[in-house]
């Protein structure tokens, strides 16, 4: 049942440590006192969002003409802010869904907070289009409600509308995904708390989960199919997005190769959050046992990868408009490099393109500081993407009587940051009250890639022992692959972990 | 009908402990667990959950409601016509269909398929727990057994949980 890893790869927690050592290292932040930087980074956020929702509420109140839109550039921040958030989201689910379909084990330790962070994120998103309606109060007349126009409905052949569609289950499903995670790690949370009020609170979150092997049995069955119907949503929702673009006749737009080529630029800018969001997280909460620099080095690939992907679209996309020989392609995309936005263009370039190759180099890989820096750059070249895409390919359209430019106003800052400080409140609020890590599921990798296997365990205490323990499990009806030095050397890119509870899974669901 | 508790400290020793008492005759009631112990169900006879089978049914459920409604909606009750090409037929506008139908079909199966998990686990909120020791959900594992089915005497089968590792034995 429990192989121990291949001395070659590296054990993804580090440390001597029990079960219960993880139980109380991750229920430290919730159970100690937030300390002054904590107070202080959470004010700062607090302050941003208060703007943020002053500046919302003064649009909804006034109308969206206090943003810089104009009659040629339609769409400029609103959108571009939506589709930032959106694509930010992505890496939640992707870690915890396409990751635990392809038995990736080191998705265990950020799982819970990328998932937290797909959520706000696409919070943050459902804002825009929201408030981009100026009449926010009427946003429900995008639902096919029975009505007073002569049964007047949304048009279901736009994909403004698949997009409505496509956002809400992609919220409500990471939503619930994550809450059926969370349940068993409530319970754990519950049964530690010695406060009647706190104990009360995580008594009802855990929605008096016992942990018995029928709901265990269950728990396993959910997240599976969950997961087998997250991945292909993960990869619905950007590309449905990306309709919204390509189904229109703008030059710049009208691209086939958009589905693809947003969905890995989502990967790219969601895991780069992920890693801004974990640098801090793990050092701040003492994480740095589970969130160990393998897990880091996992993540700059993931962005070195699908940043190269993003790169070849680029390339494809000049390509295409050079070979089609469509002059307005042609011109959208000159226009792009070398006109008026061109700064805009080459700070794309610059963040996306050649900032992630140099993720190449293992020093590079694992290097706190450089991780850092890059993944914010990595995110404001995304930023500077959707803007180019958007405002670039409407600002000079086909009556050059209407070409104009696209002048941000405060409010469309004060918009932006906002939700940038709402994100901030939202997860720094969550890293103190949940269980950060998945308790559940990090024990269960302990012994198999924990760097002593489990200690104080009554029968067997040290790494050797527990190989002992797995010479006696294969009594149990479980096949074992036995993998081979090959394929532990090539882990880096390898999804075939040959983990024992993957075969486990596949054992159950064989029967 | 009272019921004896033993505690382990550690998934693997539990699972061996249940094979022996299993094969002793003893009846395994229930296991209390801080993760899955892989294995253990067959043991202690826990049958595999139908609930992809629910999972499957609220999935047509949901595509059928999004083919129907989009019928209803785009080709019967308002036929529009949009840049020359009106929606006449349903076969000709299921392309532009295909996204909102996959939609609806993964919203409802996921929905669906959490309330049935919560409902049958009994798992909501406000519920009650109902595993024994509270250090069932950090780092013990607990087997529950009923002495009236346990098939031998109470001492003997302590004698039996202690055999096995156990660390702590409750009566209960």
């Amino acid at each position: 049942m429990h192989v121990v890893e291949a001395e070659i790869r590296e054990p993804l927690i580090l440390g001597e440590k029990s079960y219960n050592d993880i139980t109380e290292d991750v229920c430290a932040p919730i159970e100690g006192k937030a300390n002054a930087m904590w107070y202080f980074v959470f004010g700062l956020a607090g302050l941003l969002a208060l703007w943020g929702v002053g500046n919302i509420l003064y649009t909804v109140g006034v109308g969206i003409g206090v943003w810089g839109l104009n009659k040629t550039v339609g769409w400029a921040w609103d959108i571009t802010n939506f589709v930032w958030w959106v694509g930010i989201g992505h890496a939640g689910t992707l870690i915890s869904a396409v990751l635990l379909l392809f038995r990736q084990r080191w998705r265990m330790a950020i799982n819970r907070s990328a998932e937290a962070m797909t959520i706000f994120a696409v919070m943050m998103a459902a804002l825009f289009p929201g408030i981009h309606m100026g009449r926010i109060w009427q946003a429900y007349w995008v639902l096919p409600l029975p009505n007073q126009f002569g049964s007047l409905w949304p048009n279901f052949n736009s994909p403004l509308l698949w997009d409505v569609f496509a956002i809400s289950t992609y919220f409500s499903v990471s939503l619930v995904f994550w809450y059926i995670g969370l349940v068993p790690d409530f319970a754990t949370v519950r049964d530690r708390m010695v406060k009647p009020l706190p104990k009360k609170i995580y008594s009802i979150l855990a929605f008096g989960w016992s942990g018995n092997a029928k709901h265990w049995n269950r728990f396993e069955e959910v997240s599976l199919v969950l997961a087998g119907l997250a991945t292909p949503l993960v990869f619905s929702v950007h590309s449905i997005v990306s309709m919204d673009f390509a189904t229109s006749v703008i030059p710049g737009w009208h691209t086939t190769i958009f589905p693809p080529y947003f969905v890995a630029g989502a990967v790219f800018s969601g895991f780069a959050m992920v890693l801004t969001l974990m640098l801090v997280m793990r050092k701040v909460l003492r994480l740095e046992d589970y969130l160990t620099l393998k897990h880091i080095e996992y993540m700059n690939i993931i962005v070195m990868l699908t940043g190269s992907m993003v790169g070849v679209a680029y390339l494809t996309e000049l390509f295409v408009a050079w070979y089609a020989g469509v002059e307005y392609e042609g011109y959208a995309f000159m226009n792009r490099a070398t006109g008026p936005y061109w700064w805009a263009y080459w700070s794309m370039m610059t963040c996306n393109v050649i900032s992630p190759q140099l993720m190449w180099f293992k020093k590079i890989r694992r290097n706190l500081v450089i991780t850092f820096i890059l993944s914010i750059i990595v995110n404001i070249g995304m930023w500077f993407e959707r803007f180019v895409i958007i405002v670039t390919s409407i600002h000079r359209d086909f009556l050059t009587s209407s070409w104009t430019q696209f002048h941000p106003t405060y409010v469309d800052m004060g918009v932006f940051l906002g939700t940038i400080g709402l994100f901030f409140v939202l997860f720094l609020l969550y890293s103190r009250t949940f269980p950060v890590l998945a308790l559940n599921e990090v024990k269960t990798i302990l012994r198999a890639t924990g760097e002593y296997g489990v200690k104080g365990a009554s029968s067997h205490g040290h790494d050797d022992h527990a190989a002992e323990v797995v010479v006696e499990e294969t009594a149990a009806p479980v096949v074992e692959e036995t993998p081979t030095v090959e394929e532990e050397s090539t882990d880096e890119s390898s999804t075939d972990e040959a983990s024992e509870e993957g075969d486990n899974e596949e054992n159950k669901e064989q029967e | 009908m009272s019921k004896i508790y033993a505690m382990y400290d550690d998934d693997a020793t539990l699972l061996h402990g249940a094979e022996k008492l299993v094969a002793k005759g003893v009846h395994i009631k229930d296991v209390f667990s801080p993760f899955p112990i892989h294995g253990i169900d067959p043991v202690i006879g826990v049958r595999k959950t139908r609930l992809a089978i629910c999972a499957f049914i609220y999935g047509l459920t949901g595509m059928s409601l999004a083919l129907i409604g989009m019928y209803y909606f785009m080709i019967v009750d308002w036929p529009m016509n949009i840049g020359g090409k009106p929606n006449h037929y349903f076969y000709q506008n299921i392309p532009a269909f295909i996204p909102i139908t996959f939609e609806l079909t993964v919203l409802c199966t996921a929905h669906g398929m959490a309330i049935t998990y919560f409902l049958r686990n009994k798992t909501l909120p406000g519920m009650k727990a109902k595993n024994p020791d509270p250090r069932t959900t950090d780092d013990k594992f607990v087997m529950e057994i009923n002495t009236a089915e346990a098939g031998m005497e109470e001492a003997a089968l302590i004698n039996e949980l202690k055999a096995t590792g156990a660390i702590e034995i409750n009566k209960a």
